[in-house]
């Protein structure tokens, strides 16, 4: 099994036409993803590569098609905007790649959301993958842009605010033979959809994720609020990587979300919060993938 | 998006505000002139605050020996000298860094009899992502101590993004603090200007501190912003035209301008590895391994998720105008990039940079063993990571080396 998307899990594209969106609807598809609309205003009545319906609305496209879940691709000045819109839709699941977006905007979107059951992933993210059982993962849902093929399915759930650490994670474990549940990338923005927090409690729910990858990054709390949570209910192994123990104060490191300000959000008390909480720090990124499968034995 | 306190005051000023009476001025001339105009007008002294992007100003050292970016002066001659001073002259204090900045302008204002001293904050709380008001009668000191040593000076108000900052809420933080009688009506009204100042600005950081109650001679006694500080959004910029027109080129490194030219994230940091990444989890996680195995990282560079050729090249040309980096670690998981197209970047990079420092590639993913290949066909010195633990500690025992020579 896996948490948020199946195979089955029907995807639209908010932005499908603009070439970044384009291009990794492509990829999706060519991953055997069920992406079934996209969505362009003013191109509606068109079709993707022949083959995708694009519609003017997300709720016409979720009328026709009955897609629950939708990855949004749209410059940052429109994202808020396709996020809400999503929202009003009545997806499930919407999944902002987005870089960039107003921190303002974000706050009105958590507001507007609020007692909506629709839930974001990201801004400011890869996406998601649920690994399919074809060769190199074929045939599982990519919702984002990671790259399909270093997946395969199995027990391990990984969460992280990076991008690329995700995919150096799934490697690690793909290489060593061993598959994931499902990946979640919740994105390196100060604000986000959803928490590293909300996303161990699903995997904690899961019976077929065994174990957990949990990637974090200097800013904010979230990594020690997950840890809170995992010191009182805990009950599967995690293995966690925190990035930025050389990172100075006051620099946002790339991510608009990743800085230390005020003496707050140090990798140090991450790391401190979490070893705590019984999770087994890796003391390098090269060794994710090894630090889990200690525990998991 | 940082930006000079004479900027922020005006900023909040426009907004009900209240400052001191002062101008910003680039000449010990000009220093001369407002302050005459202030002490003429009755105030007994004048303050000369020097404007740079950094805390720490009133305690800081110029490199010529001058003590203090902030002086109290007492008459316009004073005022002449100490803008004479610090003119030109590079500050440091705790928060530049041994470099130091130069200062280029000069806050010239009035200086009143303070009555008591506090703090008032707006910023965006993350954990409940609303913005929040923070205010407090431990001003004009650190707060961040403040918040540690006395948890209960501390007064926040959750700001509902949907309504705003209420004014019963700016009442409850003014009572609070004890501005209560004559001075609650006008304290509320200047805690809710600097809430809009945060909002109409983007501002990710609104600090006032002090905010003080000053009391002039014969005069009743009022509130005034003595130090504010801003910090602006980036992602927000392209909304504020007249915000961006602010930015001060000649505070930001230029190498770090030259990167964000390029679309690269640079961080110049004193280490001697120069590190060249893909992402900036995957960046930050680069520094802290190259730390892990013993060395130092004289960067934090992410070329992006995607790293193009192109970034690429341009990444290697600023990662060499460092003169302290004695390797380079270029850490890539091609992920859907192809890492042959990747290879080929660097190899072309390393040709027209005429690069002549070791240089460790640690490459992965996608189309990797003919990424290798080209490494090692190019007739260059690449040495080639099998993982990112082997390829920083290729890169440390490199630098090592050739620090020995």
């Amino acid at each position: 099994m896996s948490i948020l998307v199946t195979p089955q899990t029907r995807v639209l594209i908010q932005g499908i036409t603009g070439s970044f969106g384009a291009r990794h609807a492509r990829l999706s598809l060519e991953y055997g993803t069920q992406v079934v609309a996209g969505v362009t205003p003013g191109k509606g009545g068109q079709r993707f590569d022949e083959r995708v319906p694009i519609f003017d609305t997300v709720a016409q496209a979720v009328q026709a098609t009955q897609a629950t879940a939708s990855a949004i691709f749209v410059p940052p000045a429109f994202a808020a905007d396709a996020i809400l819109e999503g929202v009003d839709a009545g997806l499930d699941l919407i999944v902002c790649i987005t870089e960039g977006i107003p921190a303002q905007d974000m706050i009105r979107v958590k507001r507007a959301m609020e007692g909506r059951p629709a839930r974001l992933i990201g801004p400011n993210c890869p996406g998601i993958v649920t690994p399919g059982s074809g060769p190199d993962s074929h045939g599982g849902c990519r919702i984002g842009i990671a790259p399909g093929y270093i997946h395969r399915p199995g027990p391990v759930g990984v969460v992280s605010r990076s991008g690329t650490l995700t995919y150096e994670a799934v490697w690690q474990l793909t290489q060593r033979g061993v598959g994931q549940s499902t990946c979640v990338g919740i994105g390196g923005d100060p604000l986000h959809g959803t928490s590293h927090l909300e996303v161990i409690r699903m995997f904690h729910d899961d019976p077929d994720t065994q174990g957990i990858i949990m990637i974090g990054e200097i800013g904010g709390s979230a990594e020690e609020e997950a840890a809170a949570w995992i010191a009182a209910h805990g009950s599967k192994p995690v293995a966690a990587f925190i990035a930025g123990s050389t990172a100075p104060p006051g620099r946002r490191m790339g991510h608009a979300g990743a800085i230390i300000s005020g003496g707050k959000g140090t990798a140090a008390a991450k790391i401190k919060a979490l070893r705590a909480a019984g999770v087994v720090v890796a003391e390098t990124p090269a060794v994710m993938a090894e630090t889990l499968l200690k525990l998991l034995g | 998006m940082n930006i000079h306190e004479y900027q922020a005051a005006q900023l909040l000023a426009a907004r009900g505000v209240n400052r001191p009476d002062g101008d910003p001025v680039s000449t010990p001339e000009e220093a001369r002139v407002v302050a005459a105009r202030l002490l003429a007008a009755g105030h007994p002294k004048v303050i000369v605050k020097a404007q740079i992007h950094a805390g720490g100003r009133g305690k800081g050292t110029f490199t010529s020996g001058y003590q203090g970016g902030v002086k109290l002066c007492a008459s316009v001659g004073e005022v002449e000298t100490a803008a004479a001073a610090m003119l030109g002259q590079v500050l440091v204090t705790r928060q530049t860094g041994p470099e130091g900045r130069r200062v280029k302008k000069l806050l010239v204002a009035a200086a009143a009899p303070v009555v008591k001293e506090f703090y008032l904050a707006v910023l965006l709380d993350r954990a409940t992502s609303r913005p929040m008001v923070i205010a407090s009668e431990a001003g004009g000191m650190d707060i961040e101590e403040v918040a540690e040593r006395s948890p209960e000076k501390i007064i926040r108000e959750s700001v509902d993004p949907a309504l705003g900052y209420q004014a019963y809420q700016a009442r409850r933080q003014a009572v609070a603090l004890g501005l209560i009688g004559e001075q609650l009506a006008p304290a509320a009204r200047l805690f809710q200007g600097a809430y809009r100042t945060w909002l109409e600005c983007e501002a990710s950081l609104v600090e006032i501190n002090p905010l003080a109650l000053l009391h002039p001679p014969g005069d009743r006694p009022t509130l005034s912003a003595i130090d504010a500080k801003i910090s602006l959004d980036d992602n927000a910029l392209f909304r504020h035209p007249d915000l961006v027109a602010l930015r001060d080129l000649d505070e930001e490194s230029p190498l770090e301008i030259e990167a964000s030219e390029h679309g690269l994230n640079y961080i110049k940091l004193d280490g001697n590895i120069a590190c060249l990444v893909n992402g900036a989890g995957l960046a930050m996680a680069t520094m802290d391994i190259i730390d892990h195995y013993g060395g130092r990282p004289a960067n934090f560079l992410d070329v992006g998720g995607g790293a193009s050729p192109e970034q690429v090249a341009a990444a290697f040309g600023i990662i060499l105008k460092d003169p302290h980096v004695q390797a380079i670690l270029v850490n890539i998981f091609g992920g859907i990039m192809d890492c042959n197209v990747i290879a080929t970047g660097i190899v072309t990079a390393a040709r027209q940079t005429a690069l002549n420092r070791p240089l460790v590639v640690r490459l992965e993913g996608n189309n990797v063993v003919a990424g290798r290949q080209t490494l090692s066909e190019s007739g260059l010195e690449i040495v080639s990571g099998d993982s990112m633990a082997d390829a920083a500690r290729l890169a440390v025992q490199a630098a090592r080396t050739l620090g020995a020579n």
